[in-house]
């Protein structure tokens, strides 16, 4: 029995790798995303543990405003220098040093750029403490004015620049220059650690510029006496310094750090597991479909050796070892590709973050496990049905003819609409809003319930929707030998189709999501921005983009411009929770330029102490204009602000306003990251916008734009995420187009005769071959239309929830629905190559000799 | 080139020495042996032999769906050796009717638009009062609008003896059309196809092993190891029975003396 199997396996060998590939492919990308984020861990596991090896414990203040909860990413808290005194003398310290170590000193470059674009690596701005067993100078000597400073080896080559230079730095504040007095590097020849940039000032430049006031440090490295009460001197400062301070030693920071970059990247990975869904999903349809026929193929013979006294539990395991057989084989294909796309993967994110060593390749443990239950779990679980399909089929049929009629739809429709009703209940239960904080996983189920309702449902869809379309070929012969044969096998073109539809539901469901947030967004932002211009930026380090304020100046005493909003951001605990809150350097023109509407107190003028408030915070939080609420900004200590005026909500400011003395004080940088700028009436926006740019060459990370360029800007994130969508939808197509292929050639094959009797009648090679391609379009077409539906449907609801997040507009894609259907069709005229050309190479004799 | 055709007339289809070989070295047969006949026009032609002697090759060769290795094959007075397959597939379309023994039709399409479908194929009108002559002889008016799985054997080959006629092809080929029918729809096919020689004027050749189908037939080729060894006008099923048992004696021989030959 087993051998019987395995021959009839290899004498398949086409069907097995195109349905075999499927699998392969969802694999490929699980694998994938276990080795990458396995050999980035190791990489950055070894970088950090370098990094801190002669750190024995660093103090630090904890910040007071956490962006991400993790201390990362957060401003600093200065360290008075009497703390290092303190901590210089609990027992067991050796040596406290007080460092400044910060990020965000950006070197501007001889292209007037900051050096490294966009790289994610850190730019740490020190001060200079001299050498030491790490670090050591290449080249010339330390800072020792405070017009002087050194860099390290990474960012001198990174931005072609030598000793005695002169070069401009952007830090909390307006870009200064300074003139390059040393280059340093460190131990092993590295010319970084982990490709950071380091400039190093002399202390109190650092201090002033890196932590916005002399006489603090950010961090204290502390050496222990003897490293064996590493743990025990760590324990004693914690005690001693209190809960407002952060102790680690190297070891708990090496770790913390690289933890924190593993999450970063995490992203990668989830990309990568999107696409093994996605793969998996329209997979199961493809080897499902792949079985059904070969079960249906080999019915006489399934029959015939029931007859001779098989039993039913050696029909099912025939199917089952044939499914193994594919399962495993594609397994371990994939992973091997997987494990190939991983080291790839981990290598290029490696080079682009500066240059890192990338660690040696391993599969971890998780990548074979996963990737094993994925690939061998789910060919088995597909083949699962047509394995008792082909377990009833009953010896008689080995006498009958061949072609057994369909069996009805009937079952297969009921469970259709059970699920369609129960998946819609879920949407609709979801979309009220009375699932609260469950509401995403009621929207989500639904979603996905519906989905296996109309592939469900499909073979019934089919039947008419089949036949409608293939009238739009049925002017020709083979074009409506093409419509028929389409409508042959409606449960096997329902479920070659569903593999289509399923992806195309996928990314039309996704872009209606999108293209009604950006239409939304977009539309908002053009009714509230009233500026002509506007003055933003990238950014590139901890420290937001920054406008010089002497071009600010600048741009204000120009003729042409009528009024400027400079505004800053930062993070403020307000109320005990974290917002962004902006604050404008003239409240009166912002007012006016963002059109801030009033619905309670006033919102044209803002004094220290007050702030104001958009709609929806003040509904959510029960707020009006007079109450008084507690802030703790990044300076200074928690302080109490009173509302004095609610603003109709609006795309510009955010949520909440503050004045700008208040700013200045207590932001991390007071410096305005964008501006707004009204010209006057009349005045001419590209000689206004040349005129602004000249002003701005000394603010590297900003640039002017119109009002449509910067909305456009502000939505480039949707287009970035729809572009991935539309790769998800490539990998999901070409599996799409396997199955497709899959189907045609076993139909091919089943109706060699009929093909055979048609060429000796007559019917030429090319339109035989044009016969096989109607088949295959009208097969891929009704996959795309229904996918467009169904997604366009879906994607409808899930916008309707997010109504009161501000997404009110419903747009939907019509021209990627076009694409898709169009794209539809292409993939059945190249599904159809292979199969059509094995029809026309059909050997007519073979085909019509009797056996 | 050598035959500018006098004859032509006459002659549905013919084949001047035409040999056929199927494989090389060890493996090598030779289907036929230098074969040459001239179908009659307005004929009932039989071509009877034991298994293996060739007649389906014969057949495959003068219809055009197969190549042959030397010689030439004509229907009407087209040359079909040496045709590209396109020439050769429009041959078929226009000149050439067929009947196989069995998966004769399309299950997709009703019986009418099989009997249709080498027209559609064609790209011609059919002729609505021939359409009806056929449809009317072979008995299958109220069975137009069903599907070949709603027929009988029986029917179903006479759905196909329709379809090849209805295009009113030079010459009509059937191998083995009651091969897979009882002996009632069997007979029922061949006075078919013998009734359409005789009112019609179609050319009709049947590939068969059958003595009593070949009793339907004006003329019987007896083919044995790949060359024609005999044939019959007008023969009845007893003189083509008697026929065959003195041809199996003598293939028996042919095939002893080469056995004794090679040693
Ligand atoms: N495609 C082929 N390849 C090799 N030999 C073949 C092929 N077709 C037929 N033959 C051989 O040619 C001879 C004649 O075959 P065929 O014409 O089918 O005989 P018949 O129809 O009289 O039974 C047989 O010996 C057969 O084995
Ligand atoms: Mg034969």
């Amino acid at each position: 029995m087993l051998r019987a199997t395995l021959k009839s396996l290899l004498s398949r060998k086409l069907r097995l790798l195109l349905s075999g590939l499927a699998v392969v492919l969802a694999v490929m990308f699980v694998s994938g995303a276990f080795v990458l984020s396995d050999t980035l861990g190791r990489t950055f596991d070894s970088l950090f543990t370098n990094a801190y090896d002669n750190t024995d414990i660093q103090v630090q203040a904890k910040p007071k405003v956490d962006v991400d909860g993790d201390g990362q990413g957060a401003v600093p808290a200065n360290i008075e220098s009497t703390v290092v005194g303190k901590v210089a003398a609990v027992p067991g310290v050796a040596k406290a040093t007080g460092l400044v170590l910060a990020e965000g000193a950006r070197v501007v470059g001889h292209n007037g750029k900051v050096v490294g674009g966009a790289s994610p690596s850190p730019r740490f701005g020190v001060n200079w403490a001299g050498e030491d067993e790490l670090m050591s100078l290449r080249e010339g000597r330390g800072p020792r004015t405070s017009g002087e400073v050194a860099i390290n080896a990474g960012l001198a080559k990174t931005g072609d620049l030598t000793v005695g230079e002169q070069v401009g730095v952007l830090t909390l504040e307006a870009k200064k220059t300074f003139t390059v007095v040393g280059i340093f590097g460190y131990t092993g020849g590295r010319d970084s650690v982990g490709g950071e940039q380091t400039v190093a000032f002399t202390e109190p430049v650092a201090q002033q510029l890196m932590l916005g006031a002399t006489g603090v440090y950010n961090v204290i490295d502390v050496k222990v006496t003897d490293e064996r009460d590493l743990t025990k001197v760590r324990d004693a400062l914690r005690t001693q310094l209190g809960a407002a301070y952060q102790v680690d030693t190297g070891e708990d920071l090496a770790k913390k750090q690289a933890d924190n970059l593993k999450q970063v990247l995490s992203f990668i990975t989830y990309i990568l597991l999107g696409f093994a869904g996605v793969a998996l999903l329209v997979g199961v349809f493809l080897i499902l479909n792949t079985f059904s026929i070969i079960v249906a193929q080999r019915t006489r013979e399934l029959a015939l050796l029931r007859a001779m006294g098989a039993s039913r539990g050696q029909m099912i395991g025939s199917v089952m070892v044939e499914a193994t057989v594919i399962g495993v084989v594609s397994w371990l294909v994939g992973l091997a590709l997987g494990v190939g796309i991983g080291w790839l993967g981990g290598f290029l994110v490696a080079k682009l973050s500066g240059d890192l060593e990338v660690a040696s390749l391993g599969v971890p443990p998780a990548a074979w496990i996963v990737s094993f239950v994925v690939g061998v779990g789910v060919t088995i679980l597909a083949a699962l049905l047509p394995a008792f399909q082909a377990s009833r089929v009953p010896p008689v049929a080995a006498m009958r003819q061949a072609n057994t009629a369909d069996r009805p739809l009937t079952r297969l429709t009921v469970a259709g609409a059970v699920l369609l009703l129960a998946g819609s209940g879920s949407l609709v239960y979801g979309l009220s809003g009375k699932a609260g904080g469950n509401t995403i996983w009621w929207v989500v189920g639904g979603v996905f319930v519906d989905f296996i309702a109309v592939a469900l449902l499909t073979p019934l869809l089919g039947q008419p929707v089949v036949s409608l379309l293939g009238r739009l070929f049925s002017w020709s012969v083979p074009g409506k030998l093409g419509r028929l044969n389409s409508g042959r096998n409606p449960r096997r073109t329902a479920i070659t189709a569903a593999a289509m539809m399923i992806s195309i539901a996928l990314v039309t469901g996704i872009s209606t999501i999108f293209s009604s947030v950006d239409e939304s967004i977009g539309k908002v932002l053009d009714k509230q921005i009233q500026a002509d211009l506007i003055i933003a930026g990238q950014q590139t380090s901890a420290i937001p983009p920054s406008i010089d304020p002497a071009a600010l100046r600048q741009v204000r005493a120009m003729p042409a411009v009528d009024a400027v909003a400079a505004e800053a951001y930062d993070a403020v605990l307000v109320d005990g929770k974290q917002r962004f809150v902006g604050a404008f350097d003239d409240q009166a023109a912002a007012s006016r330029v963002l059109r801030l509407k009033a619905t309670n107190g006033r919102v044209d003028r803002l004094g220290a102490g007050e702030l104001l408030i958009d709609e929806s915070t003040a509904k959510d939080r029960k707020w009006k204009a007079g109450d008084t609420v507690a802030a703790q900004l990044s300076r200074g200590e928690p302080r109490q602000f009173r509302i004095t005026g609610v603003f109709a909500n609006s795309g510009g400011g955010g949520g909440m306003i503050m004045s700008w003395q208040d700013a200045t004080t207590g932001f991390r940088t007071a410096t305005a990251t964008q501006a707004f700028v009204k010209l006057r009436p009349g005045a001419d926006a590209t000689s206004a916008k040349r005129d602004i740019d000249m002003v701005l060459k000394d603010s590297p990370e900003v640039n002017v734009s119109t009002r449509s360029e910067w909305i456009g800007n502000q939505l480039k994130i949707f287009t970035f995420a729809l572009f991935m969508v539309q790769v998800l939808l490539f990998v999901a197509m070409l599996i799409a187009i396997l199955g497709i292929i899959n189907t045609l050639v076993l139909s091919v094959l089943e109706r060699t005769r009929e093909l055979g009797m048609l060429r000796a009648i007559g019917l030429r090679r090319g339109r035989t071959m044009w016969m096989i391609t109607v088949e295959s379009v009208v097969i891929s077409l009704f996959g795309a239309l229904l996918g467009i539906t169904v997604g366009a449907g879906l994607g409808a609801a899930v916008v309707r929830a997010l109504k009161d997040k501000g997404i009110t507009e419903l747009s939907l894609p019509w021209g990627l629905m076009a694409t898709y259907v169009i794209g539809g069709a292409v993939v059945g005229v190249v599904a159809a190559i292979i199969p059509a050309i094995r029809a026309a190479r059909l050997n007519v004799l073979n085909a019509i000799a009797y056996e | 080139m050598t035959a500018t055709l006098p004859t032509a007339v006459d002659i549905a289809a013919r084949a001047v020495d035409v040999w056929k070989v199927y494989g090389s070295g060890e493996a090598q047969v030779i289907a036929l042996h230098g074969v040459s006949v001239e179908l009659q026009r307005g004929q009932f032609t039989a071509i009877m032999g034991p298994s293996g002697s060739g007649k389906s090759t014969l057949m495959h060769c003068l219809a055009g769906l197969d190549t042959v290795t030397r010689g030439e094959v004509y229907v009407g007075d087209a040359r079909v050796t040496g045709l590209s397959d396109r020439a050769l597939t429009d041959l078929r379309r226009d000149k050439v009717g067929f009947i196989f023994q069995q998966f004769n039709l399309l299950p997709t399409l009703t019986a009418e638009e099989n009997i249709l479908l080498p027209l559609a194929i064609a790209g011609r009108k059919p002729d609505r009062d021939w359409f009806d002559t056929v449809i009317d002889t072979v008995g299958l008016r109220d069975r137009l609008k069903h599907r070949p799985t709603q027929l009988s054997g029986g029917q179903q080959q006479r759905v196909a003896c329709a379809r090849a006629l209805v295009a009113r092809p030079e010459v009509i080929f059937a191998d083995e059309p009651t091969g897979n029918l009882d002996s009632r729809s069997g007979a029922e096919v061949l006075s078919f196809l013998r009734n359409s020689v005789r009112d019609f004027g179609q050319t009709i050749v049947m590939v068969t092993h059958d003595p009593n189908a070949a009793s339907y037939a004006d003329r019987v080729i007896f083919l044995a190891d790949g060359r024609v060894v005999d044939e019959l006008r007008d023969p009845s099923a007893e003189a083509v029975l008697d026929r065959l048992k003195r041809l199996d004696v003598t293939a028996a021989q042919l095939a002893d003396g080469a056995v004794d030959g090679a040693v």
